[in-house]
């Protein structure tokens, strides 16, 4: 089955472009330390899901390209084809002339409705070239205009347009000390709406990938391409096909709907975190081995003290003692720091995955009581090491991971509203103060909902 | 790609805006070495074929035929816009862009506002249509005007107050440069006052300027490089001052040193619409970000580096002191410390080999030394345009919403009064048709206005920060 990614934004579309030279290098670039028949399948399988075959040398990445200002979309495209490995579909992409000026009501309310047909054509267009939709992949940033306002709406319009489909939303968090002035405005609009309309939400920050970038990568001047090609590396160890079940024999159709499966039960807990581990400058990587027990050892922990990257991990902080055997369900035993799970996924890639013990990612204290722990954790396997790394291990966690950032942009854009500063900014695109309540209203309860895990 | 157009009124507008356009083609020249009219060209300059004598149809496409300058020229007398006509740019122009008279406005706001501007009115309307119709995607317009005399002033603001009612979706930027203490235009406070009240209701940000500060930065290039230091030569073209690698050839006149730094706070503002960069800020980006209260939209702008010194082996602690430099007194472009004040919100577009890791150090270095609105304490708006400006290798604009503009409005407000107070030259203004002893008292009632605004924002500062508390969810 086939995904369909769409691009929203600035951020979406250079993001966007990363990912698909992620995927393709990943394929061409390296054999994978495996078969070669392996390597065919895990070929075959990453160009069903990501690309298309047309007339054209080149495969074709399945997306679609949303802009309201046409200098990202015409770089973006420009340098795919230039790249010679791929291309996106000329006919695939929507701008206009002037940007959303990073006003969530513009994109929204605006932009939105202007624009759904001729938008709404192009992802129908990229859905009929599937043979199997499997769902999309929306990349957007919250704190802009058009990814998080326009975004917001055409996520909307997805759901009512594929109501069977799956949607998954992958947001850039802003960093913290602020790229926009009212990102925390445009936050809140968009999760708040987002939540309503998409299956899962998957989130990057961009603190942490900076400081991967910083302390892991050692790169020295920073640039916000730098960190795409960290997002995209990221996505592209959960994205690139797998064996979802214990001996299977045929790498995963259904990426999408498997995702869905194992990590959102309930539709009040959507916010997805993912960690990705080793990772370091690529001229460390012949000089470095790694071993399974290790890297779930550190994913583990990772995952427990809420720890965004393999370094300055909190090895101090330990799973609650389940001292009763009554499962209660507010837990007022639980140490202050320890992040509590509903549903984990470890993806693992590399050779000699014989014998890899992950029980201690079944251990139920970790996870809250509503959910068997068989049912909370699952792990997808493939012998094919990805993208120069011999061995990879990623995780994908529905937990508390996020209630940290989501609580203080929650915070931060109530403290505005307080004093109705910029309010007018969006009460003239048709956004009033009542539906910043009711965007309040549903993060509190998200945030709420999280913290009594 | 959207186009803005540029409006300059009176002797003051008219000069400034003149070295925009002459460093605008100074720049593109730079970075479109192919001659190919492009997007970015498109934004300030129409594509003609000067074979239909400009009349035709333009060029969207190809080679560079002849560039027009999206531009209206208004000036009531004709001796700068004459010269301008005859000048290097004049082919840049055309007569269907100007609009003139003889007699001047007397440094009469009234005569500017209320009589020629009624007599013009027509004539203004059609002349911005036709421009308007030139354009793919207007998305702003820039007025470039001085607040003391009385056509830029006057005339200025009502042009100001007529694109509001003719093109009410198009924002209105507005450059004015402020009269100082020592004005030699003895009702340079009415005409100011009365100026501002329509900035306030009619403007979406305002960019104010002072000549003290463009004469202060004027003289400190000169010290610089007359003093000879370090034995390393500066790069003419690098020059905020210079109009070094432009048309002009002759020598330069004494205001245009101070007229290029304005006409380089123009070009930077608007350097992330016309080029690329990992993260654009366009101009409705600034006005949505930077006005968080309709009213207070006026922006304190500096700009760094001042030159760039020839010799490039110097070491990148220049780049963080660039940073540095842009919130110091003396890169203000009016007589003001934004440091000690309050920040509403501040921009910083950069341009060049900065990435934004840079601008993320250097925002965690410098924040512990500025002070926010408890409202909005990452109060931050950026923007990393890769195009540097002409002789730079990166440069920085910083716009700041600051509640130190204030001193500026409260002495506008004392001049005017004492003029008011004794009635001086008032007759001036009283015996103009439409011109009422209301217009008077209603203009410092809006100064005054804005004034508390800002007091009551000063009041906050230092105090204790009290959050307001959260919504509670029933469990």
């Amino acid at each position: 089955m086939s995904i369909v990614t769409v691009q929203l934004g600035q951020c979406g579309n250079q993001i966007g472009h990363e990912v698909f030279n992620a995927l393709c290098s990943d394929v061409h670039g390296t054999h994978g330390l495996c078969s070669k028949k392996e390597n065919e399948s895990y070929h075959d399988a990453c160009k069903e899901r990501f690309f298309s075959e047309e007339e054209s040398e080149v495969p074709v990445a399945r997306a679609v390209l949303v802009d309201m200002e046409p200098k990202v979309i015409s770089q973006t495209l420009s340098i795919a084809a230039r790249s010679g490995c791929w291309k996106y579909d000329d006919r695939s992409h929507f701008c206009q002339k002037q940007g959303s000026g990073n006003n969530w009501a513009n994109g929204y309310s605006v932009h939105g409705p202007r624009h759904k047909e001729a938008i709404m054509n192009l992802v129908q267009k990229e859905a009929e070239k599937c043979d199997r939709l499997g769902g999309f992949f929306t990349i957007m940033s919250m704190a802009g205009g058009t990814g998080s306002g326009l975004g917001a709406f055409v996520t909307q319009c997805l759901r009512d347009a594929f109501p069977t489909s799956f949607i998954l939303n992958h947001v850039i968090w802003p960093y913290g000390t602020g790229e926009v002035i009212v990102q925390n405005y445009n936050s809140l609009l968009t999760l708040s709406h987002l939540y309503q309309s998409s299956d899962a939400l998957l989130v990057h920050e961009n603190d942490v990938i900076h400081k991967i970038c910083a302390q892991l990568m050692k790169i020295k001047q920073i640039s916000f391409r730098d960190v795409n090609q960290v997002i995209a590396h990221q996505l592209g160890s959960v994205f690139q096909p797998t064996y979802t079940a214990e001996g299977g024999l045929h790498y995963s159709r259904n990426p999408l709907g498997d995702l869905m499966e194992t990590l959102v039960p309930h539709p009040e807990f959507k916010m997805l975190g993912l960690r990705n581990i080793p990772q370091m400058p690529e001229n460390s990587l012949p000089y470095s081995t790694f071993s399974w027990p290790g890297l779930i050892k550190h994913l583990r922990q990772m995952l427990i003290a809420n720890a965004k990257m393999e370094e300055g991990i909190d090895w101090q902080v330990r799973p609650p003692q389940l001292g009763s055997s009554i499962p209660s369900s507010h837990s007022t035993n639980k140490p202050l720091h320890f992040n509590t799970s509903i549903a984990n996924l470890v993806i693992l890639r590399g050779k000699d995955m014989h014998n890899i013990d992950l029980g201690s990612f079944r251990d139920p204290s970790l996870y809250t009581s509503w959910l068997n722990p068989q049912d909370a954790f699952n792990a997808w396997k493939t012998p094919r090491a990805f993208n120069k790394y011999e061995k990879s291990a990623a995780l994908v966690s529905n937990s508390q991971f996020l209630l940290k950032p989501l609580d203080n942009v929650v915070g931060k854009a109530w403290n505005m509203f307080a004093s109705k500063a910029y309010i007018h900014q969006y009460t003239k695109f048709g956004i009033e103060e009542e539906d910043f309540l009711d965007s309040f209203t549903a993060l509190e309860q998200v945030i709420s909902s999280y913290t009594i895990l | 790609m959207t186009q803005s157009v540029v409006v300059q009124v009176g002797q003051c507008g008219n000069q400034v805006g003149c070295r925009f356009w002459d460093l605008a083609l100074r720049e593109h020249a730079a970075v479109n070495k192919k001659g190919i009219y492009d997007e970015s060209l498109s934004s300030f300059f129409r594509n003609v074929d000067t074979r239909s004598g400009g009349d035709g149809p333009d060029i969207y496409k190809g080679k560079i035929c002849s560039l027009k300058a999206r531009a209206l020229l208004i000036d009531m007398e004709e001796g700068v816009v004459n010269e301008i006509l005859q000048g290097p740019l004049r082919d840049v122009f055309d007569s269907k862009q100007l609009i003139t008279d003889v007699s001047g406005s007397g440094n009469n706001w009234a005569v500017g506002h209320k009589l020629y501007g009624y007599q013009y009115r027509e004539n203004i309307v059609e002349k911005l249509r036709k421009t308007a119709e030139h354009c793919d995607c207007l998305q702003c317009f820039f007025i470039i005007h001085s607040m003391g005399g009385g056509t830029g002033s006057g005339l200025g603001t009502f042009v100001l107050n007529l694109l509001e009612d003719e093109f009410p979706e198009v924002y209105r930027f507005v450059t004015s440069v402020y009269p100082s203490g020592e004005d030699d235009v003895i009702t340079s406070p009415y005409n100011s006052v009365l100026a501002m009240k329509e900035l306030n209701e009619h403007a979406d940000c305002v960019l104010p300027i002072e000549n003290e500060s463009l004469f202060d930065i004027v003289n400190k290039i000169h010290q610089m490089i007359n003093s000879g230091k370090l034995g390393s030569t500066v790069k003419q073209n690098s020059l905020v001052t210079s109009s070094a690698g432009s048309t002009k050839t002759v020598q330069e006149k004494p205001f245009d040193a101070m007229n290029n730094i304005v006409a380089n706070l123009l070009l930077n503002l608007t350097s992330s619409a016309r080029f690329e960069g990992s993260l654009n800020m366009d101009l409705n980006e600034i006005s949505m970000n930077l006005v968080p209260f309709p009213r207070l939209h006026y922006l304190v702008s500096s700009l760094t580096p001042l030159y760039t010194l020839a010799d490039v082996n110097v070491p990148s602690r220049r780049l963080d002191q660039m940073f540095s430099d842009a919130f110091s007194r003396d890169h203000q472009l009016i007589q003001t410390d934004p440091k000690h004040s309050l920040y509403l919100a501040c921009a910083l577009l950069v341009r060049g080999n900065v990435q934004v890791s840079d601008l993320r150090r250097n925002i965690e270095r410098l924040k512990p030394s500025l002070h926010f609105v408890s409202w909005n304490q990452e109060g931050w708006k950026t923007g990393l345009c890769s195009v540097p400006p002409v002789g730079h290798s990166h440069s920085l604009l910083a716009l700041a919403n600051n509640t130190c503009v204030k001193p500026t409005f409260i002495e506008l407000k004392d001049r005017f009064m004492k003029l008011y107070k004794k009635k001086a030259h008032l007759h001036h203004y009283l015996h103009i048709d439409g011109m009422e002893q209301s217009c008077f008292s209603e203009a410092i009632s809006s100064l005054s206005d804005l004034i508390e605004e800002y007091n009551e924002l000063d009041a906050t500062k230092g105090g204790p920060r009290t959050d307001p508390s959260r919504l509670k969810i029933a469990v």
